[in-house]
């Protein structure tokens, strides 16, 4: 029975270690065959190349800034189902919060192309509203609305886990003390809901960490990120600093996690 | 209680988020009518005609490997997927943190990670890209899905009650029939369900894994990066977002049968 399994981990294991084990070589230019000589060039060349720092700052910032997003539109709305809305709005809201996240993922880049493209829904309704025209289609702003868009409902959900198990007697408690409500928010229901948010922010900003189809369809020419030049480098049969590049979002996923775990995000999943 | 104002703050702030997450899907599903198929905005006139154009053989056939590549994917991850969370839930073995840590890493990896590994490894070894090699991309997080559900209704689940069965004279059948599947028959249904919509999704380990295979996302990323058939695209957007709803909203019934998601005022 263990043996299927076993053979799983052991494909899926050996792959990543063997793609890990190839950063450490280099490709031939003139055969184009990868030669099985230990050295640290790619990452040398990643260190003093500026404009993998660049791409790798662009990724890391927005990756950050999506999920700072994320929480601020999450938090009133995560509140609201767990402390204010009744049994069936609640429901519903939960419907209406989680389909979005089922439905294609390509389908939700593509209508944020449409509606952010020159003639697209948002400077039409901008227009009618005698604004002047936001051309932010095809540029980082774009790709952050987009990511912002994409994994906010990873964010809802483990804010609102965390906020329905806060006893109403705790809010009460720190009101009879004579706190005011910014004073119960900030000493009482931040630091209870913290995990539930740091929760959602390792979705958040991991997935925007690995992802690179977003900026491909709907980001400019200064929109890449790690995963495009990944991306580009395996199909130009540069697997060596592919792999080295793809090991950049993996040591800051790893960091952010060990962070997370500290925070107590790991019992809020 | 939260002051007056507050509440209207929250109420407002609340109906604007879900408009953000609503608005979006309700253009695509009207683009969909779009008489035009250049795609600007206010739409020229509506028509059902893409409907019909839509049902195009390269759709169709993108459209099936996608099932029989979910379904395939799917299956593999209902077996393999719960028998590594029985034996890590029940059995105590030398390195079954190690099992449990490692499963998790199909999710917690990029999925650039996860498909530029396997791509490497089928190379290396010999392997023809295939709808297999896709099979074998898509059951990496497909098996922790079903592994993740089926382990945390394990741990919920008391094992006395397997040995109060047997000891009331059930055999291992009746066991299995009468005391282990009602309790995890929503576990398995609530994880192949999200396991097969990930598979059916997903693009990035597809386009590391497939050789000429076109699956739906692989076909739609096709057409939306050389901006050539957009009007099917919008019909086939239309179409997801209908389906989509079925599973969300099972999903949404067995959270509320089985408790997760609590239907009354709690406070």
């Amino acid at each position: 029975m263990a043996l299927p399994i076993l053979a799983f981990v052991l494909v899926y294991l050996t792959s990543l270690i063997a793609l890990f084990i190839s950063s450490f070589w280099s490709v031939d230019p003139f055969t184009s065959e990868m030669t099985h000589v230990w050295n640290l060039d790619n990452y040398r060349e990643l260190w003093h190349s500026s404009a993998y720092r660049t791409i790798a700052v662009r990724t890391i910032g927005i990756a950050a800034a999506v999920t700072i997003a994320d929480a601020i539109l999450a938090f009133p709305l995560a509140y609201f189902m767990a402390r204010i809305a009744g049994g069936r709005s609640r429901a519903l809201i939960f419907v209406a919060v989680l389909l979005p996240l089922w439905s294609s993922y390509l389908i939700r880049v593509y209508i944020w192309r449409l509606i952010l493209a020159h003639d697209g829904v948002l400077n039409w309704t901008l227009g009618k509203a005698g604004l002047p025209a936001a051309n932010i289609g095809y540029t980082n702003w774009a790709v952050w609305l987009i990511f912002t868009y994409m994994w906010l409902p990873f964010m809802i959900l483990p804010v609102y886990a965390a906020l329905e198990r806060v006893p109403e007697s705790f809010l009460e408690a720190s009101r009879d003390l004579g706190a005011g409500a910014w004073i119960t928010f900030r000493r009482v229901l931040l630091p209870l809901a913290l995990p539930g948010l740091v929760a959602g922010s390792i979705f958040t900003f991991s997935l925007t960490l690995g992802d690179y189809i977003t900026p491909l369809l709907a980001g400019g020419a200064s929109s890449q990120f790690i995963g495009n030049v990944v991306d580009d480098n395996i199909n130009n049969q540069l697997t060596p600093f592919a792999a080295a590049f793809a090991t950049v979002p993996l040591v800051v996923m790893g960091v952010y996690l060990l962070i997370a775990r500290r925070l107590g995000a790991f019992e809020a999943l | 209680m939260e002051s007056r104002s507050t509440r209207i703050a929250l109420t407002v702030w609340s109906a604007l988020v879900l408009l953000f997450l609503w608005v979006p899907l309700a253009l695509i599903m009207l683009y969909a009518f779009n008489k035009s198929s250049v795609e600007s905005w206010p739409m020229p006139g509506f028509t059902t005609h893409w409907f019909h154009a839509a049902w195009t053989s390269e759709v169709r056939e993108s459209l099936w490997l996608s099932v029989r590549v979910g379904l395939t994917a799917t299956a593999i991850a209902l077996v393999l997927g719960s028998m590594a969370a029985f034996g890590v839930a029940r059995f105590r073995f030398f390195g079954r943190d190690t099992v449990s840590f490692l499963l998790v890493l199909p999710l917690a990896l990029p999925g650039i990670v996860t498909g530029i590994a396997l791509n490497s490894a089928f190379v290396v070894g010999n392997v023809a890209l295939s709808t297999w090699t896709i099979v074998i991309g898509h059951a990496t997080f497909c098996v922790v899905i079903v592994f993740n559900n089926v382990l945390a209704r394990l741990r919920r689940s008391s094992p006395s009650l397997i040995e109060a069965s047997y000891d009331l004279g059930a055999d291992g059948w009746q066991t299995f029939r009468f005391v282990i599947w009602p309790v995890l028959s929503t576990a398995l249904v609530a994880g192949g369900l999200l396991a097969f919509a990930l598979s059916f999704d997903e693009v990035i380990v597809t386009t590391f894994t497939a050789g000429v295979q076109n699956t739906l996302p692989l076909l739609i990323l096709g057409y939306i990066r050389l901006g050539q058939q957009l009007p099917v695209v919008n019909v086939i957007a239309f179409a997801m977002i209908l389906l989509t709803a079925i599973p969300v909203l099972l999903a949404a019934r067995l959270m509320r049968d089985t408790g997760v998601l609590r239907g009354g005022a709690t406070h």
